[in-house]
């Protein structure tokens, strides 16, 4: 038992490279973050190809299974965009069940002893994997915006209809609303799976200190173990709800887009 | 109470350990050299699933999908059109029922009025040939009649003369005889 030594709850986070690689002067090497990316899509891409390889009218388990999720997503899409939602919908779907499977993936124990850089890993856990996704989707939503609705797209800093001292006030609280978007997208989901790998990390690492001590006081590392378990359950709830919530928001702002010049 | 406070000094060399690692090492997001290799392996992983979803296994989930609900409106189109069918079977078959029916009844009907027509014709010529038989009864019993008391009469006649021939020893005439033999008879 003294062998025993918990690691730090931030070291989980840790970026570990694989194998170096550099492009036009740009770190851009395979890591442990590279390697859960890839082992969550790859096992998306299996799991879809499983499902889709004799797509039949009478579906198989597999496929059976991918109906489900197309038809969640879908309805999520139509409702929230409307018709012309369906070409958001590759989009949303492909957003959606990668950070599900990159959030789901992380919560897997590693292997016991294994070098850190195979360590069970997850890539939603860094600021900068949620801002990108999040600066995506508000580009779309910018590109897609201005294409569609043309400068009537600024309306929606400028609702209609607002009795007219409201003006000097709203589209400013709009602009505000608008810009923090992309921030709120990616804080919520980022923060979500920080907090709750750190608070795993530190109950895991009372059982490790509690058990590495001399007499009875290792039966008080029944609580935190307790604690650990009840948390992992919640952990995920909180990765499927995270990445439902991310689409649903993606949605909604490209219902804003698709619909701005009707405000 | 020793017991507690050991309890307390692990977990806070734990956390202690833990709070001292992170502000050495600083957090590993805010590490910006890290973030160019994260945003190329998420643009890779994230663009090639894209490419396949949209490009293969969302029209191919999307058509399989399709396919049933079309197929499944196509069924319950036929059933409804077999239904449709089924109902206009039924109401020819009740239409032929009730034509067969009627045209029975029509029959019946004329049978019966042909009959009720050779019954009264057959009456009729019956009834005809008995009167016609009963008129000839009459006027042979008529004539029997006529002929007995012309009979009678003469032989009244004869009685009358002879009788008196006898008494006067004249023969009266016969205009005498009929007179008295009428005045005779209305008596």
């Amino acid at each position: 038992m003294m062998g025993l030594q918990a690691a730090g709850p931030m070291e989980q986070f840790e970026i570990v490279p694989i194998v170096p690689l550099s492009f036009g002067g740009l770190d851009i090497s395979f890591t442990n973050s590279s390697l859960w990316m890839l082992i969550g899509t790859t096992a998306i891409a299996v799991f879809f190809f499983a499902a889709t390889r004799r797509a039949g009218l009478v579906p198989g388990r597999l496929q059976s299974a991918a109906e489900v999720m197309y038809e969640f997503v879908a309805d999520l899409v139509r409702d929230t965009i409307g018709a012309e939602g369906r070409k958001f919908f590759p989009y949303v779907f492909t957003l959606f069940l990668w950070i599900l499977v990159a959030n789901l993936f992380g919560l897997l124990p590693s292997f016991p002893r294994s070098p850190q850089a195979l360590h069970v890993f997850t890539p939603t856990s860094h600021l900068i994997v949620t801002l990108a996704l999040a600066m995506l989707t508000i580009s779309i939503v910018i590109v897609y915006g201005f294409w569609k609705n043309g400068l009537k797209f600024l309306k929606l800093f400028w609702p209609s209809g607002l009795p007219w001292p409201m003006y000097a006030i709203i589209p400013l609280i709009e602009v505000i609303s608008f810009l923090s978007r992309p921030l709120s997208l990616a804080i919520r989901l980022f923060a979500n799976m920080f907090a709750g790998h750190i608070i795993l990390k530190l109950f895991a690492g009372f059982v490790v200190s509690l058990l590495a001590a001399e007499g009875a006081i290792k039966l008080f590392g029944l609580a935190p173990f307790l604690g650990a378990v009840a948390v992992t359950a919640l952990e995920f709830l909180v990765a499927a709800l995270q990445a439902y919530v991310f689409a649903v928001l993606t949605c909604i702002y490209l219902s804003d887009a698709a619909h701005a010049a009707d405000h | 109470m020793s017991v507690f406070a050991s309890l307390i000094t692990t977990a806070a060399a734990g956390a202690a350990e833990a709070h001292e690692e992170a502000s050495s090492a600083g957090l590993p997001q805010l590490d910006f050299a890290s973030w160019p290799s994260q945003i190329f392996w998420l643009a890779f992983t994230f663009g090639v699933l894209y490419w396949l979803m949209a490009g293969k296994f969302l029209p191919s989930l999307g058509g399989a999908i399709e396919q049933r609900r079309d197929r499944m409106a196509d069924d319950l189109d036929q059933a409804a059109e077999f239904r449709r069918q089924a109902e206009d079977a039924e109401t020819a078959y009740n239409k032929a029922l009730a034509d067969a029916r009627a045209k029975a009844q029509s029959i019946a009907a004329d049978t019966r009025t042909e009959m009720d027509e050779e019954i009264a014709g057959l009456q009729a010529e019956t009834d005809e040939a008995l009167d016609k038989q009963l008129a000839a009864a009459d006027a042979r019993i008529e004539a029997m009649k006529t002929d007995a008391a012309a009979k009678v009469r003469e032989a009244a006649a004869d009685t009358t003369r002879a009788v008196v021939e006898t008494l006067i020893d004249e023969a009266p005439t016969d205009d005498a005889v009929a007179k008295a033999i009428d005045a005779v008879a209305r008596a």
